[in-house]
């Protein structure tokens, strides 16, 4: 089965390589704008919530670990970085290097999501969960719990992405490792890249509207 | 050089630098987060966030060497994203 062959062909619809890989980073990016709104929904509810209750936010804050939300942004940047050169390597058809790079692209991912399970056992532990069991000192308590909310469900959906993204990775490292990419053939290693910078990004935003917003005592 | 797509290959140096400017940046926001500015605090922290967000799309995600219909496509969700955020807020501050 001539695999590599068939693959680095031009679809019988595209006039030429240029326009079918163009076509392809259009269709992502045009994915990626749902998915800004799809997020863009809980960003929207926040915003209008972080307005009405800036009191309860502030003292739900106080409960966040930032060493741990910036590690994890740290984590999550490195990773963009490994990702980006994954890609660059495929462009210049470095299979071991480029296969390499996205297995650590992922092992970043899942120490990503190991810290973040690490966070979500602490809150649960402190009853910090919405819900019946959600217990707050003070009067703000409410205010509070509708922040916690926001901080699972914000999260909640990264994580998701995370592991998408995660699964993503795993096909492409076999695709790489099987050779199915060339330097004229390597879109679905940038177009995989694509969202993973997107979800890097969602998070770049995330940590300091959920981790610092009130740190400064 | 860049054609209709990013088929440019970016130098290494460059995806470094980008990458040192995101953890200097990330070293800031968390800085002026210790910081009393008042209302400043989160126009600090967007701002940087922005800045963050715009390197990443630039240089890791090639729009910088992409065709102007690719840079159309990463402007388009933002400006949905623009209308979704002005449209509530409009509303929901006025009342």
């Amino acid at each position: 089965m001539p695999d590599h062959a068939m693959t680095a062909a031009v679809a019988h619809q595209f006039d030429d390589r240029d326009q079918q890989k163009e076509a392809g980073t259009l269709g992502m990016w045009l994915f990626l704008g749902t998915e800004i709104l799809f997020f863009g929904g809980l960003f929207i509810a926040y915003c209008v919530y972080r307005i009405k209750f800036p009191a309860g936010f502030a003292a739900a804050n106080e409960m966040m670990d930032v060493t741990l939300g910036g590690l994890n942004t740290g984590v999550l940047l490195l990773s963009s970085l490994t990702m980006a050169l994954a890609v660059r390597s495929a462009q210049l058809g470095k299979r071991v290097s480029s296969f390499t790079l996205i297995l650590v692209t992922m092992l970043f991912g899942l120490a990503f999501l190991g810290v973040k399970g690490i966070e979500y056992y602490h809150k649960f532990a402190e009853g910090l969960f919405p819900g019946e069991g959600f217990r707050f000192e003070g009067s703000l308590s409410r205010q509070a719990e509708v922040f916690f909310s926001l901080y699972f469900m914000m999260t909640g959906l990264h994580a998701l992405h995370m592991i998408v993204g995660i699964g993503i990775m795993i096909v492409m490292a076999v695709m790489t490792w099987r050779g199915r990419f060339s330097p004229q053939y390597y879109s679905p290693v940038e177009i995989a890249g694509l969202y993973w910078h997107f979800v890097d990004i969602i998070w770049i935003f995330l940590f300091p509207l959920l981790y610092l917003i009130h740190v400064h005592t | 050089m860049q054609g209709l797509t990013s088929d440019h290959v970016v130098p290494l140096r460059v995806y470094f630098l980008v990458a040192i400017a995101l953890f200097v940046l990330l070293a800031l926001t968390i800085a002026v987060a210790h910081i009393d500015l008042g209302p400043f605090n989160i126009a600090a922290a967007l701002a940087i966030a922005v800045v963050k967000m715009v390197l990443v799309v630039l240089f890791f995600m090639h729009v910088k060497y992409s065709s102007k219909l690719v840079a159309l496509f990463a402007a388009g969700g933002v400006f949905w994203l623009a209308i979704l955020f002005m449209f509530t807020l409009s509303d929901f501050l006025t009342r």
